[in-house]
């Protein structure tokens, strides 16, 4: 079956999602991100969603839930690239998604990642 | 309402619901809504259809172009034949949450429509019906 | 059977020559549109009620063979409309067809009363139904373009200024309502994203009242900047403003807010990591201040 690929750049880990995603196609993200967030001791992920036209409530809670475990696993997630129009729909179906940092784009994102978790003598150099 | 073109969609299984979502997209970019509209309508397309998969345990979903006196709208009617709702104003209910069962869905997709109908009777099934116009 | 249609369709030509001939200086408006418009308008009109007519019903207008009359009707109608017509002077163009149309009957059936006072009262109702679809549609224009005014007017009165790098600054005049609120969010969203923004104040200074359905309103506003990895500040709350949200127990989930905007821009600056410093000038001994971003 399909899968979303998850990127590794040092301690971060890089999701971008395209793909109008069924919900299968969502629940596996989020085992695979758990996954890997443990296997690689990650401190932050980043999700690029800037070419998600939709986001609905199922994608809303699946990024909620992404960010709670990853918490928990001691990263922190950040949530680049949402599109003004999924933005303003997400907020009239009422989800704020409180627990999920933003940003908007990936560099931002990445800065955001680095402020918070970024150890400045990393292999990325800093 | 004077209805014009109209077609039907089965939801029996998730990637149906993907379709659903790309059917209205379409549909809601031939008739020209704005991209802030369009949004609206597929995100509203996707709870509903989806709640038809999951609570109603598969059904049907129906677009069509309707028309009033003075503006052109896009339809949508989901219908299911499952268990039905006992409490539709219980399932309507819903706050500014980041999560939620069912609740979201309807209460959410509500809001994102200009007209909003739903008929469910326990053991009949439920139909929504919603509008959203130019 | 009726002779009308094949009439009309026979002699839609001249009809159309003494429509345009007879018709009146007030019907005209030589002021609000050419006489070439006049007359290209008439051709087409004419032309469609000939192929109209050419399927052999001149009282029915709902199908498909008059499909071109009712289209050209809807044209006509929107761009009277848009010229400043009214519903009655754009209706009378098309009834000012009658006297064309029943000097040509007259002619067709001199001889026969009967057919006379049949073809006269079938083309009355045909240019009448004419006529009310040509207001139909008149009004519809007449809406539509209210209705983009209406929008603009809105655009307008929220505009998003860039007040330095990654500072936006949205002042709000008038209430806010439903309508408004979407207006406001997609401008703000828009500016944050053409402008790379990070922070967003949104200056209420012009909001007269600030009830539960406005704080909710705002704060619809402020989440969907905050999906977007913005932050906003609130900023111009009155002190019968702060009074106002204590009382009816609105709770602003965290979003801060200042009374000055000046101080809403410190802050901004801050959160952005930016400074203003004041540097020691040159020979005229002028201070300059300078903006500079914090190394």
């Amino acid at each position: 079956m399909e899968r979303i690929p998850i990127l590794r750049m040092g301690q971060f880990l890089l999701v971008t999602i395209q793909v109008d995603m069924h919900d299968r196609l969502a629940v596996q993200l989020q085992d695979d991100l758990t996954e890997k967030i443990s296997e690689c001791s990650s401190r932050g992920v980043l999700i690029d969603i800037s070419t998600l036209e939709i986001v609905d409530s199922f994608i809303g809670r699946m990024l909620a839930n992404i960010a709670a475990m990853a918490r928990v696993l001691d990263a922190e997630t950040v949530v680049v690239g949402m599109q003004p129009a999924v933005a303003i729909t997400l907020v009239e179906l009422g989800m704020s998604l409180t627990g999920v940092r933003t940003a908007l784009n990936v560099e931002t994102g990445m800065e955001l990642l680095y402020e918070l978790r970024g150890d400045f003598h990393s292999e990325m150099g800093g | 309402m004077k209805a014009t073109k109209q077609e039907t969609v089965p939801i029996a299984t998730s990637s149906d619901v993907v379709m659903a979502r790309q059917k209205v997209r379409q549909w809601a970019i031939e008739m020209k809504f704005t991209l802030v509209d369009q949004t609206k309508l597929v995100t509203a397309a996707s709870e509903l259809a989806r709640n038809a998969l999951e609570h109603g345990k598969g059904g049907h979903m129906m677009i069509e172009q309707v028309e009033n006196s003075i503006k052109t709208g896009l339809k949508l009617v989901f219908e299911d034949r499952g268990p039905g709702i006992s409490d539709v104003d219980a399932a309507l209910r819903d706050g500014f949450t980041t999560g939620g069962g069912m609740g979201l869905g309807l209460g959410g997709s509500k809001r994102l429509v200009n007209d909003f109908q739903i008929e469910s009777e326990p053991g009949k099934g439920t139909r929504v019906t919603v509008v959203r116009w130019k | 059977m009726s002779k009308l249609p094949e009439m009309i369709n026979k002699h839609h030509e001249e009809i159309r020559v003494d429509w345009v001939k007879q018709m009146s200086t007030a019907v005209r408006r030589a002021d609000l549109i050419s006489n070439e418009e006049v007359e290209s308008q008439s051709r087409e009109l004419m032309d469609a009620i000939a192929m109209g007519a050419r399927s052999g019903d001149v009282t029915n207008l709902d199908g498909p063979a008059w499909g071109q009359a009712r289209d050209t009707l809807s044209a006509i109608s929107a761009s009277r409309a848009k010229q400043g017509f009214t519903t009655s002077e754009t209706a009378t163009f098309v009834l000012s067809l009658k006297q064309p149309i029943f000097n040509a009957v007259r002619r067709e059936n001199a001889s026969d009363p009967a057919a006379l006072f049949d073809d006269i009262w079938k083309s009355t109702q045909m240019v009448d139904k004419l006529a009310l679809i040509t207001a139909d549609a008149f009004q519809v224009t007449r809406e539509k373009f209210i209705a983009r005014q209406q929008e603009e007017l809105m655009e307008l009165s929220t505009p998003v200024v860039k007040l330095w790098d990654g500072i936006l600054a949205l002042p709000i005049i008038g209430t806010l309502d439903s309508a408004r609120t979407q207006v406001v969010m997609e401008s703000l969203l828009q500016a944050v994203v053409q402008t790379n923004s990070r922070v967003a104040i949104i200056d209420i200074t012009g909001v007269p009242t600030v009830d539960t359905l406005v704080a909710q309103h705002l704060l619809k506003t402020i989440t969907a900047a905050r999906l977007m990895g913005a932050d906003c500040i609130i900023s111009g709350v009155r002190p019968q403003i702060a009074q106002t949200i204590v009382h009816l127990g609105i709770d602003l989930a965290g979003v801060i807010t200042k009374a000055k905007l000046s101080d809403a821009f410190a802050l901004a600056l801050q959160r952005t990591g930016q400074v203003v410093t004041k540097v020691n000038g040159d020979n005229s001994g002028n201070k300059k201040t300078l903006l500079r971003r914090e190394e």
